[in-house]
């Protein structure tokens, strides 16, 4: 038995109906078939929620954060390089830190190091494309990468996916666990893209990366800035 | 002013490579979690957890991900302190096995607290699945507990047998098939 009860513990804020995408987004095809077909059932939150898997500076490599030098056979990567980074804060602006980020994108001409990938674009052999760091005091990341493009998918006629960088994060608890991706700003193809224009709108917005000047450094590459907001605690206390 | 979530936003088909290098053969990267949960030096009774995940369709999903958060033998949470090295969590993607399976090595977790029965927490992404989803798997020869599992409570009767899983036909291992829709559909949770 733990020594600690839930009760000693917060609660975590639910996932919020306005900004989350429904299981099922109409346009994005199979999601009819790959979500649950009933309601979830609402479960209060124990010590098996809120705890959470640990890993911290120790699950990471000096390189992880850089995916311009952590995939190198020969040479340099082939594409833009740009550097983002952010701030993982939690509903009420608190900085979350220790927490573990992984990411994983195609490389500059669209095309995953991913077997499964047929698109017929290059690979780069100087390119793996995935990566990951640990927020530090501040909840603050930082990577170093190379812009990925756009690439075709099945979806509908001449679908493709406007470039994006996927993201996972862990959060203080099980519960605050996070898988999304970042989109860059100006980007015509986000309006005709079913998974983006599957969160509600105008909280859409939230997905995609600001270019920032001050990120950006001179001679090197181009700096974006995406901030990420994980569950908060609850309003109410915990109730039994 | 109280900031908004992040949307959350599917996992996609290509996930393996940045989520689960080492079990897909990808070396740039190595693994911070697998199927392997524990080691022979985890103390505990061992447990082999198996399982396909059905889409609407009855068909197994060869693409998704299985990520498993659970108490050690004696119910205690891993809080990275402990010195048996069991770190309570583990990944799967259904991509490697012929058969779409997730397998975990891993132990049999103790009581929790708060009268809760044994059990693992799932998380589910996949292609398709716009936000993850959470169920829970207990073990069907912990009748007793299960019986008095607050959370097992809340649960329709006739559908909380798609949170146990199965004794199979060799000592340790349970089988455990998640399905996304129809009759047998699997109870996801919203904690
Ligand atoms: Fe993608």
């Amino acid at each position: 038995m733990s020594d600690t009860s839930s009760r000693d513990l917060p609660g975590y804020a639910p996932f919020d109906p306005e900004t989350q995408p429904n299981w099922v987004v109409p346009d994005y095809h199979s999601s009819a078939s790959r979500s649950p077909g009933r309601p979830a059932i609402p479960l209060v939150q124990t010590l098996s929620e809120l705890t959470g898997p640990v890993y911290g500076h120790g699950a990471v490599q000096p390189l992880d954060h850089d995916l311009t030098r952590n995939g190198v056979t020969d040479g340099a990567p082939l594409g833009e390089r740009i550097i983002v980074t952010g701030q993982v804060l939690d509903e009420d602006g608190r900085a979350q830190p220790d927490t573990l980020i992984e990411i994983w994108q195609c490389n500059s001409a669209g095309r995953y190091i991913h077997t499964a990938d047929r698109h017929d674009a290059p690979t780069d052999p100087n390119f793996f494309g995935g990566g990951r760091c640990v927020t530090d005091e501040q909840g603050r990341y930082r990577f170093i990468t190379i812009k990925p493009a756009a690439y075709p998918w099945g979806n509908h006629p001449n679908a493709w996916r406007p470039a994006h960088i996927h993201f996972s994060l862990f959060g203080p608890a099980f519960v605050t666990r996070l898988v999304t991706q970042s989109y860059f700003p100006g980007d015509p193809l986000l309006a005709h893209d079913p998974i983006y224009m599957g969160t509600p709108v105008p909280f859409r917005d939230l997905l995609v990366m600001d270019y920032d000047p001050e990120v950006t450094e001179e001679g090197f590459a181009l700096g974006y800035r995406f901030d990420i907001v994980l569950r908060g605690r609850r309003a109410t206390p915990l109730e039994d | 002013m109280r900031r908004r979530q992040t949307p959350s936003q599917t996992v996609g088909p290509f996930f393996a490579f940045g989520l689960t290098p080492g079990q897909y053969g990808y070396s740039a990267l190595s693994s911070i979690a697998d199927g392997t949960m524990a080691g022979p030096d985890t103390p505990g009774r061992r447990l082999r957890l198996e399982g396909r995940v059905f889409d609407a369709g009855g068909e197994t999903v060869p693409d998704a991900m299985v990520e498993i958060w659970q108490a050690d033998a004696t119910g205690r949470y891993p809080d990275g302190r402990s010195n048996t090295g069991f770190a309570g969590f583990g990944r799967c993607g259904t991509g490697t096995d012929p058969e779409h399976r997730f397998v975990f090595e891993t132990i049999r977790p103790g009581p929790p607290g708060d009268g809760q029965a044994p059990h693992l927490n799932v998380i589910l992404f996949m292609r398709g699945m716009p936000r993850h989803a959470f169920t829970r798997i207990y073990l069907a020869d912990e009748a007793e507990a299960n019986a008095s599992d607050p959370v097992l409570s809340t649960v329709p009767p006739e559908r909380r047998g798609t949170l146990l899983a199965a004794p199979g036909s060799r000592d340790g291992v349970y089988l455990f098939d998640i399905h996304l829709r129809g009759e047998r559909e699997t109870v996801f949770f919203e904690p």
